[in-house]
């Protein structure tokens, strides 16, 4: 009989195949990655599918958590100075076998010197053969940091800076930073295929590229040759596409995938009563808040700033905003950051004094002001449009007529930081663990192009900020931060409303999954039976 | 005959520039960069904005990349993704097979259906059936399509478990792509079972598509199905005493169904533009979820591109419907 005609006959009879020995991981993902060259991208959709799986770096978060731990670095020293770190590398790491390329020899320096040198040096020739942009990299300011990589021995590996970085070993833990094959690098560029590094991943971590079909499906082997073989409990590990958060959720419950992310607020009443699902939870390591424009008139002025902070009703946001799975902030940074200084105390909510505070600035009633919404749900305000409609009514109570603007992101984005708004919507999500990604990134002053949308450049707080990123000793950095916590509140260049809560729902049978604070989904350590 | 063609020919070139310079012109009116969309509430470094831009050859002038654009296509590049780097050509390639699958179901679903419904209501004009075919096909017309796909997950594939929530097929079957075709794929793998899996992952998204089209169909057949049936030469067969069947099927569905073929062609276009929201329910992954997700990074070569193709194809089938209705129908041809 043909194959055709055998499977016409047994199509109709089987309506699903059994996998009996394997143990196989159906992953619900939101999007399509851009490609497999983590370096080239900044959005948890490509991290997730490549960084997470294919890949390890010389640090890595431990899951579930935000502190650094070794990974292909077995351990690292720091110099006096604080300016060279010396990594030493773990021995027998072997990058995965694909039909694309069987390595020669184990993971070693070289691997690490093409990794970084790619991405300091424009004229590297495989960046000349494949010209990319590596904008995480970049944006942490590691191009302008790194002075030099170089190595030792085969196994060592050390990193010169320019400046102090307390942070450094967070920033080479994250996606981003993931070790490619120099080998493989060489026999695609002898090929004239430098391309493919973004299409034909090769790596060392716990799964092995197989297939990708765009908009449906990404496709990967448990890594039999990992170094952390525990690690490995997945023989196939699938990524089934789907955009809509209401389909995924409804795969779930039907068990077509077993994993899935980011629900919806309104389909997680269904999903916590469904008893084959378990749906843990954690708070966000998310912050949403509004961003006063300090150099415009009347924002220019603390008094205005603290009236319409005080004139918040946060409670009622979380309520309405989030549904409940949010939680009231009150620092520049969540709970769950070391350094986060729990005896700062919000102001109380009071329209009356608000009012006061206005009169005594010279603010008339009804003075009009701008307030932009965000025109996409983003981790850490799934409803800009809502909130501003609130704050909008909040402010009314006090005399101040809010306009609510709205923008395309990416246009919303370049006008924010061209400053050309009154008070505006925004939020963060954490990346690498370290306080100074909070209270440096977003209210320091040599942000004020970027990040810091309040344009707010306080000398006494920059002071404690870049003192902090300065000195390696925790401790100290803590009590500088804590002090820096005081300026923020009291100067208030913006007003923290919500930390969103995490929830990650998943198949009762999968186990080991540990929720990143960072929003990462990674399967090593995971199984499924 | 050949003039006919002649003068259809000669307005696809026009047709063509206009739909050029449409696309080109829309996604740019649209604000917002690629690169400021890719880097989210991050700082873009204004040294690497202006390298991505140009690299991207999106820092000339506007007319500037628009003769690019058209010297692109002359030499028939269509360009790469500026997300995956990969040449626009061969991601619609990969991508428009599951496409076409989806519509000739939706429209075997439709036509059948459709014509079936049309003809019985036609012949039992005024009954309870005509009034409950032209009801439902009203409401099938309005239907927002995004509502109806996820009524019908909710109802048969979370509900009675009867149906798959959403792709192509159980992503456990492990299929190549030789053609694409998934149907024809599965056969192709001699993965036992895996034809029907993915003959019912076809259903409801099948059904969902082809909703509009039923509802345009049935309605034209049921009217030109009266039509037809008041003309003398079906009064002529019945009096020459012809069976009923005879006299509804040879005499009158085979004039009917003339002008319900334009309409079949007329409905390639509506189907296309249904599937972009039927794919992203279903997440079926064709060119119509490839040109959503498209338009969200500002990937300004696929989305000028892809509807570029789409147009074309709309252009072409129209054109051969055209040509086809010509032929059928002696009279079209020679009007001005």
């Amino acid at each position: 009989m043909s194959p055709l005609c055998k499977a016409l006959l047994t199509a109709g009879l089987l309506t699903s195949a059994s996998f009996a020995h394997a143990s196989n991981l159906v992953y619900c993902s939101e999007g399509s990655p851009g490609g497999f060259d983590p370096g080239q991208y900044t959005t948890g959709t490509d991290f997730d599918a490549a960084s997470e799986t294919i890949f390890n770096r010389l640090a890595e978060f431990e899951r579930g958590g935000t502190k650094a731990q070794p990974a292909l670095a077995t351990s690292w020293d720091v110099s006096e100075d604080g300016l060279t770190y010396t990594f030493h590398l773990r021995e027998g790491v072997k990058f995965h076998t694909t039909d694309y390329f069987k390595p020669t020899r184990d993971f070693n320096a070289d691997d690490v010197l093409f990794t970084y040198q790619r991405m300091l040096d424009r004229n590297h020739p495989f960046r000349q053969a494949y010209p990319s942009e590596f904008p995480y990299f970049t944006d942490m300011g590691l191009d302008k940091n790194i002075a030099k990589v170089e190595k030792t021995d085969d196994m060592t590996v050390v990193f010169t800076l320019n400046a102090v970085d307390a942070a450094f070993v967070q920033n080479l833990a994250m996606n981003f930073a993931a070790i490619h094959s120099a080998e493989y690098a060489d026999q695609l560029l002898k090929a004239g295929k430098a391309a493919e590094i973004n299409q034909k991943p090769v790596g060392t971590g716990p799964f092995v590229f197989s297939r990708y079909q765009k908009d449906a499906v990404i496709r990967f082997k448990g890594n039999t040759q990992y170094w952390a073989p525990e690690q490995v409990k997945i023989d196939n590990l699938i990524f089934s596409i789907n955009t809509d958060a209401s389909v995924r959720a409804q795969k779930l419950r039907a068990g077509e995938c077993h994993v899935t992310l980011n629900p919806r607020p309104a389909d997680l009443q269904s999903l916590q009563a469904d008893k084959n699902l378990n749906v843990p939870t954690e708070p966000g390591y998310n912050l949403g808040y509004i961003a006063y424009n300090v150099t415009r008139a009347p924002f220019d002025k603390r008094e205005v700033r603290q009236a319409l902070d005080m004139a918040v009703n946060k409670t009622a946001i979380i309520d309405a905003v989030y549904q409940g799975a949010g939680q009231l902030a009150v620092n520049g940074m969540p709970p769950t950051q070391w350094s986060y200084d729990e005896s700062i105390k919000d102001a109380a909510y009071d329209p009356e004094k608000a009012k006061e505070l206005l009169k005594a600035a010279g603010v008339k009633e009804g003075t009009e002001i701008t307030l932009w919404a965000m025109p996409v749900q983003r981790p850490y305000n799934p409803n800009a449009r809502l909130m501003a409609e609130m704050l909008q009514n909040d402010w009314a109570k006090i005399g101040i007529k809010a306009r609510i603007v709205s923008y395309e992101w990416g246009e919303y984005i370049k006008r924010a930081h061209a400053g050309e708004h009154d008070a505006m919507l925004i939020g963060w999500t954490g990346d690498n663990g370290d306080p100074d990604n909070w209270l440096g990134t977003l209210y320091g002053c040599a942000s004020v192009d970027g990040n810091n949308f309040s344009k707010w450049c306080d000398a006494e707080y920059d002071k404690l900020v870049v003192a902090a990123k300065r000195v390696t000793e925790q401790e100290q950095r803590s009590e500088l931060y804590r002090q820096a916590q005081a300026v923020l509140k009291r100067e208030v260049p913006i007003t923290p409303i919500a930390h969103s809560t995490v929830y990650q729902p998943m198949r009762s049978s999968v186990k080991g999954f540990e929720i990143s604070p960072f929003g990462r989904n990674s399967f090593s350590g995971v199984s499924n039976n | 005959m050949l003039s006919f063609i002649a003068r259809r020919l000669g307005l696809l070139i026009p047709t063509f520039f206009g739909v050029t310079l449409l696309t080109f012109a829309l996604i740019r009116l649209i604000p917002g960069d690629p690169v400021e969309v890719m880097m989210g509430e991050r700082r873009v470094d204004p040294e690497m904005h202006a390298q991505a831009m140009e690299r991207l050859g999106l820092n000339k002038p506007l007319y500037q990349q628009y003769f690019d654009y058209i010297g692109q296509l002359a030499s028939g590049n269509l360009g790469e993704s500026l997300r995956s780097r990969e040449s626009v050509w061969r991601e619609f390639l990969t991508l428009f097979p599951a496409t076409v699958e989806l519509a000739l179901a939706a429209l075997l679903f439709a036509g059948t259906l459709g014509v079936i419904a049309g003809v019985v209501a036609a012949l039992k004009r005024g009954s309870l059936f005509d009034h409950g075919v032209m009801g439902i096909s009203l409401t099938g017309y309005s239907m927002p399509i995004f509502w109806w796909g996820l009524l019908l997950i909710m109802f048969f594939s979370v509900g009675l478990g009867w149906t798959p929530v959403s792709g192509r097929i159980d992503l456990l079957y492990d299929i190549p792509p030789v053609t694409g075709f998934m149907l024809i794929d599965t056969l192709l793998s001699d993965e036992p079972g895996a034809f029907g899996n993915a003959l019912r992952h076809l259903i409801l998204p099948a059904i969902v598509l082809g909703t509009i089209p039923l509802a345009v169909i049935a309605r034209m057949t049921r009217s030109a199905m009266l039509e037809v049936l008041r003309e003398d030469y079906i009064r002529t067969a019945r009096a020459k005493g012809l069976s009923q069947a005879r006299v509804v099927f040879v005499h009158g569905l085979r004039n009917a169904l003339i002008p319900v073929l334009t309409v079949f062609g007329l409905q390639i276009g509506s189907l296309l533009a249904g599937a972009v929201l039927t794919e992203t329910i279903f997440s079926w992954p064709g060119i119509g979820k490839w040109l959503i997700e498209s338009i969200g990074a500002r990937d300004y070569p696929v989305v000028q591109n892809g509807i570029l193709l789409i147009a074309c194809l709309v252009i072409l089938v129209n054109f051969t419907v055209d040509i086809l209705y010509g032929l059928a129908n002696p009279r079209i041809r020679h009007q001005k």
